[in-house]
């Protein structure tokens, strides 16, 4: 595994809202176990965020999720100081900005963070070009230089033709558009994006997540996405962290959230997720038990396939490209009929998946002997295997392991 | 024993002591307030009022039409150009653009000092608290009171009655500054931070721009206030159609005060809807 490098990392966070937050924060243990309720009647104050900690990686796509009044969007603000947490610090690119003077933040938040906000937040008195350029008048950018940067990020977010238009011209899909390329233009390494598409029609918000995930593979930027959508979570994120009352539940990727559910409360919001259309290949694949070169002899590899008791076997070429199946039976026909080579008994035709196919898509090939579905990546390079077990065990609630198919 | 007890009572303490404060403040600062007389009249009042006295009538109608076309429509523009006519057939054409040069240079003086006390109550609620009391002052508070002590300051004359049409009208242009900058949306103001506006770039960029039509109708109300003090301004000395109408009062001359109140609502229907239209136009 690559060593990631931490972008953001918050450590501690506790944010109380309230007249004197600090002094009930020293004394925090008195309140232990009580519920939200209770704890507004006994002090007049809210807990939004709870002793939060999770490290962002560079160029990921790091989702917070929770219902609403969970504090994603207090936990979001704490970390461009949008919101002062009362406790704990937040390290961008190893820089605590709780200790920034105000000059310093301005300039954090000029250069390194942008935000996308829910209720877009632009600016009703000006053309869809000058919103866009909000922030790089900001920094005091202008002429031929700033107004490339306006049109490359017009250009990324579909609005080319649109810039002279007003913002009450728009539709709210486009509105959000605007959003985005304002955070785009400045060139920020880190996007916040708080609940960007929940304002949306689905329709739209569909075709947004798809654009996002498309406009964020190319620019690369690490992105932290507040969502109370556990599908959009599931579809954008590379990691996601489950946020209730304030604390997160349980971080990790799409699929150990949907497979393992830390708790009660994570199970149930998963419980409805159909995990055919979560679950991706690459979650789930495993390594093929035996990989032959497709020069090797048939012979040999028979022996290696009983010593294994293994039924099928993967055949790739000296570049580690598929070539193709063969099972047991087709391997002992074949030489029984005076074939030598592995290369001239293979049955080219397999079922085949990329490594972010859903397992739904998986299950619906064209298999009707049972083959494995082969995973390729590039150049038809071999990266892994499911069984239909597999696919089927991962699709039914409750844990799903990938030592499941080892068994088979 | 019902009433109350007659040696509690110390009216007449605190009327020698204002009159003290108002004698001492009138002789000490006296070269000041001179000064200060001469900078309003020969800096903005007389050049104005010259001015507008010089355009030919005819010019002054066509101009007054063209603004009306211009930001209103064209009925309405042929309406003002009447309006303007009826005043110019009724003689009162120079005695009104005094009274609008009055107008006009307190309206500028209410503007430039307005806004800044108004962008400042919006940041500040300290602030605020406390010029709320003293704009609902300004405004209730009969204005001979105030005007006695500008003529002890100022003497008869113009600047007395821009001091006065001052403190009657600028608190609207205070208020509805202030309401405008309150009532832009929070989430406006956080989206520019989060791109890391300086307080003047905030102002600049978000506040002022989208206080906008709330202030362009705070000029409105301040321009049709000011011109209601119109008559008082005569009062004391500041030479405008006003003068008609004290005129036509103190001669028991119906007919000449009604010309003259006529002439004053032309004015301010014509500067209403102008600034009007103005203000629409930036919504």
């Amino acid at each position: 595994m690559l060593e990631k490098n931490i972008k953001i990392s918050c450590q501690n966070i506790w944010k109380i809202f309230g007249p004197t937050p600090e002094s009930i924060l020293d004394n925090i243990q008195d309140y232990e176990g009580a519920t939200k309720q209770d704890f507004l009647e006994q002090t007049g104050h809210v807990i939004a965020v709870k002793n939060v900690s999770f490290d962002v990686y560079e160029n990921e796509i790091f989702v917070v999720m929770g219902l609403s009044g969970s504090g994603k969007s207090t936990l979001v603000r704490c970390i461009n100081r949008l919101i002062e947490p009362t406790r704990g610090s937040v390290l961008i690119d190893n820089d605590d900005i709780a200790q920034m003077d105000k000059d310093a933040l301005r300039e954090l938040r000029r250069h390194k963070l942008s935000v996308v906000f829910q209720y877009f937040g632009l600016l009703p008195h000006r053309s869809v070009k000058d919103n866009v350029g909000f922030g790089l008048e900001i920094r005091g950018e202008k002429g031929r230089e700033k107004d490339e940067k306006i049109n490359a990020a017009i250009e990324q977010v579909g609005l080319k033709g649109w810039e002279k238009n007003q913002i009450d011209e728009l539709s709210g899909g486009m509105q959000q558009r605007v959003g985005l390329a304002r955070a785009l233009a400045i060139g920020s390494e880190i996007l916040l994006m708080d609940e960007p598409f929940s304002a949306l029609d689905p329709l739209i918000r569909r075709q947004m997540q798809d654009e996002f995930v498309n406009i964020s593979s190319e620019v690369k930027k690490t992105v932290v996405f507040i969502t109370h959508d556990l599908l959009e979570a599931i579809t954008l994120g590379d990691r996601i962290a489950i946020m209730r009352d304030g604390e997160i539940v349980q971080i990790g990727t799409p699929q150990e959230i949907v497979s393992y559910p830390a708790d009660e409360y994570v199970s149930d919001f998963v419980k409805d997720v159909p995990k055919g259309r979560v679950i991706l290949a690459k979650h789930i694949m495993s390594q093929p038990d035996l990989i032959i070169n497709r020069e090797k002899n048939l012979n040999e590899t028979i022996e290696e396939m009983k010593a294994n008791e293994n039924k099928i076997t993967f055949v790739v070429d000296d570049r580690q490209r598929m070539m193709g199946l063969m099972t047991i039976e087709q391997a002992e026909e074949s030489l029984a009929e005076g074939k030598t080579k592995v290369h001239e008994v293979i049955n080219e035709e397999y079922p085949s998946a990329s490594r972010n196919d859903t397992i739904e898509d998986c299950l619906y090939l064209d298999n009707t002997e049972n083959l494995p579905v082969v995973v390729l990546g590039r150049n038809k390079r071999l990266l892994g295997m499911i069984t239909r077990q597999t696919i089927i065990n991962s699709m039914q609630s409750g844990n799903i392991t990938n030592e499941d198919n080892t068994e088979q | 024993m019902f009433d109350f007890p007659e040696s509690w009572i110390f009216a007449w303490d605190i009327m020698k002591f204002i009159d003290g404060i108002v004698d001492w403040v009138v002789i000490t600062f006296e070269p000041f307030f001179h000064a200060f007389n001469i900078f309003i009249l020969r800096g903005f009042l007389v050049p104005f009022s010259d001015f507008l006295t010089w355009i030919p009538w005819w010019a002054t109608i066509l101009l007054i039409g063209l603004a009306s076309w211009r930001v209103v429509n064209r009925r309405f523009a042929l309406l003002s150009v009447g309006f303007m006519l009826i005043i110019n057939l009724t003689g009162l054409h120079e005695l009104s653009m005094m009274t609008l040069a009055i107008t006009l240079t307190s309206t500028i003086l209410c503007v430039i000092m307005g806004i800044p006390l108004g962008i400042f109550a919006a940041r500040s609620n300290w602030f605020n608290t406390l010029l709320k009391p003293i704009l609902d002052g300004m405004q209730t508070m009969p204005s001979f009171v105030y005007l006695i002590p500008a003529l002890m300051i100022f003497g008869l004359g113009k600047t007395p009655a821009v001091m006065a049409t001052v403190i009657y009208a600028i608190p609207p242009m205070i208020r509805l500054t202030n309401l405008g900058i309150r009532q832009v949306d929070p989430q406006l103001m956080e989206a520019s931070l989060s791109f890391g506006t300086t307080p003047w770039q905030t102002l600049r960029k978000v506040q002022i721009p989208l206080a906008m039509p709330t202030i362009l109708a705070g000029i409105n109300q301040t321009i049709m206030m000011a011109l209601s003090m119109v008559v008082l301004a005569s009062m004391i000395g500041a030479k405008g159609v006003g003068t008609e109408v004290l005129a036509g009062i103190n001669r028991l001359e119906v007919g000449r005060g009604f010309l003259g109140g006529i002439a004053i609502v032309f004015l301010a229907i014509i500067l209403d809807r102008i600034s009007q239209g103005i203000a629409k136009k930036n919504q």
